[in-house]
């Protein structure tokens, strides 16, 4: 199904993407409409033009795919589905996602991944093509994030206070620079085994956007991870 | 020897006429306080483990026990109290934040009891609740200001999604992990019995209890746990938790030890590590991105559900609260400084925030002033400790209240302030499966009915009073409400007459 979006409200926009058939809806013309596939299940939505804010929110189940740039929160809390943005995002991308997919072929701007979290076979994953901005991965507690930094070699393409009150989960960076961390994050070279446990979504990176991923692989990573030793313990005391 | 700087803080005092060493209070002390000393041939206490409960005294069968503050006294400074210095002695040692739970107890004024209530004498006479209707259902969401005609010049007669409560009463949030299931089904079947809401808190929906939906809030928190679109559509509401009244400005952090597997379960995360619920909503910085979350929530539920929004009363309530009243909330709930937590740092929980009724008072005043009052509904909450602080509240402009700390006595809580430690011999707060079983949900869910239901007679009995029979005709009506031993300032924030005027 196609629709026109031209002009229409975000609210009039959703109702016609749940209210639509099949499995395939091709969004046109589409100029900040917010919300799209909010707690959507079962679709494959293509947007050309700029969706607005909190793109797939609560998405269950459900693809995404923009053909150009995207806004703040997209993926919300989202729980499954995979989101393909073809561009930039905005701030807070995939905030508390739980599982499914983020991929974008650009940069990602301001808190990404905040409090992204995991259960048992739920993993989320976030590739992000380019650099991120600060704040990237603030309390992680599960799931993946990896950054490419694809022309940004010369730089570290994380901004500052990467992984505060990273509790979970693992990062990995694809740089020689190594970004300032706080204490309780530990921060390794990827091994041959790292490697190989990122390579498939290394690959499904590249072919959505047209990359060589044995190129984009043969780099120098570096691993994030909680530092379980100097854990963020004995903060409190009974009172 | 290390030197203890300070003393048990209670005493634990046995009657050894009446103690047959049954040993009941052992088995029954989770902090491990009561001994067999095989020697002595007697029970014996580590009175420096107790944290006055109460639940030793209530199960002992002769009634041997009592538990007091330990008389031993510091010099007296009515400056550095007993408790600053051995708060001081706690951080010395361990270099650690303070840790408390429930509502705090330091002596700031209440000012439930410094208002009294109006009755009619002679014109305007009382109404008696056992002979006539008494009306005390409350729908709670946006009320239609004008009416709108469509097209045809036919009357538009839908309304905004909205609550129905047979009581002006709710139970708080409270989430499963800071309190145990059996007293989260002791809540959920309460609320189905009443005809009002419980509210999940931040931690998910258990999925046992998926099938309580239709008296259910799910509430949304800046940790997002255990949310997803089913969650969000199996309650009746969705609130946002922006803040809480205990500690504005502070996130929740429950200990990976409280995380077992059905908590780890319901909330997503896994088991044993710590949740950590940021202070803020890292996407919200503004009104208008607050406005973005309710509509994406509105969104994933198709606009079925009234989004209330919680906030914590802080200084700039009345302006927070008018914005919150335009982001397109359908409810307010307003959390005054002396309610209760499951754990908050004590220095914040003493410290920070107002009091819900300065914070009512103002909020309500405000948003009549603007004329957006039936934009929202207010629930205030934070210490309603009975039926009369209800009657005052809707009174002071709240639609309905939001109760928990009374919800905990009637399971059994004896407000022993030890909920964060995770080991409520009440089976209340705590996670130790030995320990839940002590709550049992049949009865807890009946004790919890009955409570609510005597406030409610007591409502109606103290309204029949005022000579009025619906609680719509008491909501803001301060008229109803005089000051005692107020100062002009309060009287004027309160917007009531002192006694006597
Ligand atoms: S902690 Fe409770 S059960 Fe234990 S001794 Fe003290 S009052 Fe009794
Ligand atoms: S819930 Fe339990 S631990 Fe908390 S104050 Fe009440 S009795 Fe104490």
């Amino acid at each position: 199904m196609k629709i026109n979006a031209e002009n229409m409200s975000f609210r009039e926009l959703n109702e016609k993407i749940r209210a639509s058939r099949g499995r395939r809806v091709e969004i046109e013309n589409m100029l900040g409409q917010r919300y799209t596939g909010s707690g959507c299940t079962g679709k494959d939505i293509h947007i050309s033009g700029i969706p607005g804010n909190a793109l797939g929110a609560y998405l269950t189940g459900c693809d995404i795919t923009v053909y150009g740039n995207a806004q703040d929160a997209v993926g919300d809390a989202m729980n499954d589905g995979t989101i393909t943005i073809h561009g930039n995002v905005g701030d807070a991308a995939g905030y508390g996602m739980r599982d499914g997919k983020i991929l974008v072929k650009g940069s990602a701007g301001y808190r990404a991944g905040i409090h992204m979290k995991e259960y048992m076979e739920k993993k989320p994953l976030m590739v992000i093509g380019g650099k991120t901005g600060d704040f990237l991965a603030e309390y992680q507690a599960g799931g993946r994030i990896i950054v490419l930094g694809i022309g940004y070699e010369k730089q570290c393409p994380v901004g500052d206070f990467c992984c505060t009150g990273m509790h979970g989960g693992v990062m990995y960076i694809r740089t020689e620079h190594a970004p300032e961390l706080p204490a309780q994050v530990l921060c390794e070279d990827a091994d041959k085994a790292d490697i190989k446990a990122i390579k498939a979504d290394v690959e499904l990176f590249a072919k959505k956007f047209g990359y060589d991923a044995e190129e984009l692989l043969n780099a120098h990573f570096y691993k994030l991870t909680p530092n379980t030793s100097n854990p963020y313990r004995r903060l409190y005391v009974n009172n | 020897m290390p030197v203890n700087y300070f003393p048990a803080e209670f005493e634990v005092l046995r009657n050894y006429d009446k103690c047959i060493s049954c040993r009941a209070c052992e088995r029954q002390c989770a902090n491990e306080v009561h001994y067999y000393d095989a020697d002595f041939g007697k029970m014996l206490a580590h009175e420096n483990q107790c944290v006055d409960c109460q639940r030793c005294v209530c199960i002992c069968p002769t009634g041997a026990l009592k538990i007091r503050p330990n008389e031993n006294s510091f010099r007296k400074s009515a400056n550095y109290t007993q408790p600053l210095m051995t708060e001081a002695y706690r951080q010395a040692g361990t270099g650690s934040v303070l840790l408390s739970s429930m509502g705090t107890p330091k002596d700031y004024p209440v000012y439930w009891d410094k208002i009294l209530l109006n009755a009619s004498q002679v014109t305007n006479p009382p109404i008696d609740p056992l002979r006539e209707p008494m009306e005390t259902r409350v729908f709670l969401g946006k009320k239609p200001t004008q009416m709108k005609f469509d097209k045809n010049g036919e009357l538009d007669t839908t309304l905004e999604p909205s609550l129905t409560l047979n009581v002006p009463i709710m139970f708080s949030a409270m989430s499963y992990g800071s309190i145990s299931k059996n007293a989260h089904e002791s809540l959920a079947r309460a609320a189905e019995g009443l005809g009002t809401f419980y509210n999940t808190g931040e931690g998910g929906l258990h999925k046992d209890f998926y099938k309580y939906g239709a008296n259910t809030i799910v509430q949304v928190a800046s940790g997002r746990f255990g949310v997803h679109k089913d969650y969000l559509n199996a309650g009746a509401a969705i609130e946002i938790k922006m803040g809480q009244g205990a500690k504005p400005g502070i996130g929740g952090h429950l200990p990976g030890e409280k995380i077992k597997e059905d908590v780890a379960h319901t909330r997503m995360i896994p088991r044993g590590t710590d949740a950590i619920s940021p202070a803020p909503h890292h996407d919200i910085y503004s009104i208008e991105d607050l406005r973005q979350l309710i509509f994406s929530v509105k969104e994933a539920t198709e606009y079925k559900k009234p989004v209330i929004v919680k906030i914590a009363a802080v200084h700039n309530v009345a302006a927070i609260a008018s914005g919150v009243a335009r982001s397109g909330a359908d409810i307010i709930a307003i959390d005054g400084f002396r309610g209760g937590t499951g754990a908050a740092p004590t220095r914040i929980r003493d410290n920070v925030g107002i009091p819900i009724e300065l914070a009512l008072a103002a909020v309500d005043g405000r948003l009549r002033h603007e004329g957006i009052r039936n934009e929202v509904s207010i629930v205030a909450a934070g210490s309603i400790r009975c039926s009369s602080d209800a009657v005052k509240a809707i009174a002071l402009g709240a639609d309905a209240v939001y109760i928990a700390t009374p919800a905990l006595l009637a399971m059994g809580c004896h407000l022993c302030r030890s909920c964060h430690t995770g080991k409520c011999n009440w089976g209340i707060a705590t996670q130790n499966p030995e320990l839940v079983k002590r709550l049992n949900p049949d009865i807890a869910y009946k004790r919890l009915v009955n409570l609510v239901t005597a406030w409610n007679h007591e409502i109606q009995e103290i309204m029949g009073g005022m000579g009025i029979n619906s609680i719509e005709a008491l909501r803001g009506n301060r008229l109803m409400l005089r000051g005692i031993g107020l100062t002009e300032k309060e009287l004027q924030i309160l917007g009531i007459l002192h006694a006597g005027e």
